[in-house]
């Protein structure tokens, strides 16, 4: 069984919440992102976001538009990617997605990206440049190398539409919390609040709230009311913070840590 | 196989992210009850006609003809609109579209300045907020069409990312729209980006093509008729050539902007050199590296320095019907000098590569062909760029 199927089955047996950092492959440097994707886990992750850096992310905002810039400089491509995962995977046991806008993705070529990710031992991706119904052909490879392919919704999706894209959303769906791009923003839960009220109503499949979490008041908040939280800008940022740190990685453990607390 | 909606051929589409989606499916019905109705028609028409100066005059160019010695040049005189530019006739059909949805909030991106201002232009006659994003680097290039547009009360941002210009001001205000969806209205200047823009850009535009097919009729019946436009996203030229499309024996040009030549690394022929991708929405074909990354692009006209095309382009460009070929910066500042002084008209950069392939391909006919140049806007703006280019004499 996949290791994302599997996590939700132990989510809902135990009813417990996920909670999912993203990091940029390549940021701050090639050397520190084996060891920071570790400490990542020994911080409390129980699935990991990875960030395949583009030189154009509409998606992104100012902080994770910064770290693929740096990355893209750093040499980072998907091929550097594919063999870092390898490295990973020695200590890494939970399960791992890519995340990456599309084009990367058709150059490397759909097929050999697919085979690569089950090689690399990868388990999801999620793309968010691609919705439903521009997917089939790549719902296609990922079905024939099992690699999960993970769904947005936003708060402009409809209530029928919501349905919809669950069906085709593999062991669970990615809420964006509020319209707009990744970064943290300042009174995230009263903003996002209905919309999360009304998902739980219409979602059956599990669902997991992005985009703007930054407190671990944010994470308590928002995880009473899904199954879960991804955290991204917050963490390149304290990354960019202390990335001339020798202890960066374990400063980095202790903030995961930190923001996992109230979910613990 | 099934024809996918928003396809054209393999290119189109709408790769976009899910907060947009129901936008452009909610814009896609807005816009197809307006195509057919009357009344919508016949106010697009009446600000076509008296707000922007439509029909534009399908100009002989005797001077430049004789010069030549080859084939009959004429003008298709899109300068002489209001604006400088065939950009507005796109922009007033998309805000009376926006404020047919009710939308209140007017964004766009802008290359040249040219859709920016033609935008600002438009908000300011309908009374709407408008953001105009920009590069950096073509605010500098433009500066005249900057201040036009803060005239005319637009809050024109700067963007930083990346090069500094169109493709990075492409980004910025999708970032915006996908932030301020649910009142705002993204009037997006080119046929390119998702599904339905193409589209409706390339609808909007026709009516160049449309006006010049009866006014070539009007002056010469039986001459053989070649069509040539400059193409960066693509909107003036497939304004132009769609309603010749079907007429098989119409030879059909696009001119991308050839740089410092389509060999170097330093040229915008997005059609002629790239390979296919997904950027901004649609997939087209794209300049990018072997990483998938895209690439920086350069023309000195600010609005074909692109490195997207429109898909629709890609697809006639698959299908032979439309021949895309490149003029250089030097072959463009060459045309813009020889038109300025035969003709007394000062056209474009942009509009230069067109005029420059006609240059080179006009004496290799007779008089019995007829080339219509889609002139798609006058050269005030680029005065200032002409003047640097040739201090440095490229
Ligand atoms: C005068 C003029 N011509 C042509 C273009 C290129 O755009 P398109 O290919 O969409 O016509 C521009 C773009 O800014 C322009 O200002």
């Amino acid at each position: 069984m996949n290791r994302i199927t599997k996590l939700f089955r132990d989510v809902k047996k135990n009813k417990r919440k996920v909670f999912i950092p993203f990091m940029t492959a390549g940021y701050p440097d090639l050397e520190s992102t084996v060891k920071l994707i570790s400490a990542l886990e020994k911080g409390g992750a129980d699935l990991i976001e990875i960030g395949i850096p583009f030189s154009d992310p509409i998606a992104d905002g100012p902080a994770i538009q910064a770290s693929s810039v740096k990355a893209l400089e750093n040499g980072v491509t998907l091929k550097w990617i594919f063999k870092t995962v390898h490295k990973i995977r020695e200590n890494v046991k939970i399960p791992l997605i890519f995340f990456s806008y599309l084009n990367p993705i058709m150059k490397y070529g759909l097929e050999k990206f697919f085979r690569d990710l089950k090689k690399a031992d990868v388990d999801g991706v999620l793309i968010p440049d691609l919705p439903p119904e521009e997917a089939e052909e790549i719902k296609t490879f990922a079905e024939k190398y099992d690699i999960a392919t993970i769904f947005f919704v936003a708060p402009t999706t409809s209530n029928k539409r919501m349905r919809f894209i669950e069906t085709i959303s593999d062991d669970f769906v990615y809420c964006v919390s509020v319209t707009g791009t990744t970064g943290t923003r300042e009174k995230l839960f009263s903003k996002t609040k209905p919309y999360l009220m009304k998902i739980r109503s219409i979602l059956k499949k599990p669902y997991v709230v992005g985009f703007g979490i930054s407190t671990a008041e944010d994470v308590k908040k928002i995880s009473e009311i899904s199954d879960g939280v991804v955290v991204g800008s917050a963490i390149i940022k304290f990354i960019e913070k202390y990335k001339d740190s020798k202890l960066l990685s374990k400063k980095l453990e202790n903030y995961i840590r930190k923001l996992k607390k109230p979910i613990k | 196989m099934r024809k996918k909606k928003g396809y054209f051929g393999r290119f189109g589409g709408m790769f976009v992210p899910e907060t947009l989606v129901p936008f452009l499916e909610e814009l896609e019905k807005a816009y197809l009850l307006v195509k057919s109705d009357k009344k919508f028609k016949e106010e697009y028409g009446y600000y076509l006609k008296e707000y922007a100066g439509r029909p534009t005059p399908l100009y002989f160019a005797d001077r430049l003809t004789k010069k030549l010695g080859g084939a009959n040049i004429f003008l298709k005189r899109e300068d002489l609109l209001h604006t400088g530019a065939h950009k507005i006739n796109n922009t007033i059909g998309q805000i009376l579209l926006a404020r047919k949805m009710g939308k209140t909030r007017i964004i766009a991106e802008t290359g040249a300045g040219q859709h920016g201002v033609a935008v600002a232009t438009v908000s300011a006659k309908f009374g709407m907020e408008c953001v105009v994003y920009m590069g950096e680097e073509d605010i500098r290039r433009q500066a005249l069409n900057v201040y036009k547009m803060r005239l005319l009360g637009a809050d024109v941002v700067p963007v930083k990312s990346g090069a500094k210009t169109l493709k990075d001001a492409i980004n910025e205000t999708l970032r915006d729209w996908v932030t301020n969806v649910k009142n705002t209205f993204y009037i997006l200047g080119s046929t390119v980006g998702p599904y339905p823009y193409p589209m409706i850009v390339r609808d909007f535009q026709s009516v160049i093509g449309r006006e010049a097919k009866s006014q070539i009729k009007r002056i010469r019946n039986n001459n053989s008729l070649i069509l040539i436009a400059c193409v960066g996203g693509g909107s003036n030229s497939l304004g132009l050539f769609y309603p010749f499309l079907k007429d098989k024996n119409i030879k059909i040009f696009g001119v991308e902007g050839g740089g410092m030549g389509v060999n170097s690394d330093k040229h915008s022929a997005t059609i002629i050199k790239g390979n296919i991708g997904i950027l901004h929405g649609s997939k087209s074909l794209v300049l990018q590296d072997s990483d998938g990354q895209i690439k920086i692009p350069h023309s000195i006209s600010a609005g074909l320095d692109y490195s997207g095309s429109g898909p629709e382009h890609c697809y006639l460009k698959e299908t032979g019907r439309v021949t895309y070929v490149s003029a250089t910066d030097k072959e463009a500042l060459r045309a813009f000098h020889i038109l300025t002084e035969i003709e007394g008209i000062i056209p474009a950069l942009e509009s230069s590569h067109a005029v420059a392939y006609a240059l080179k391909i006009a004496p290799k006919y007779s008089k019995n062909t007829n080339i219509i140049i889609n002139l798609s806007g006058r050269g005030d703006k680029d005065i200032d760029i002409v003047a640097e280019a040739e201090e440095q004499k490229i």
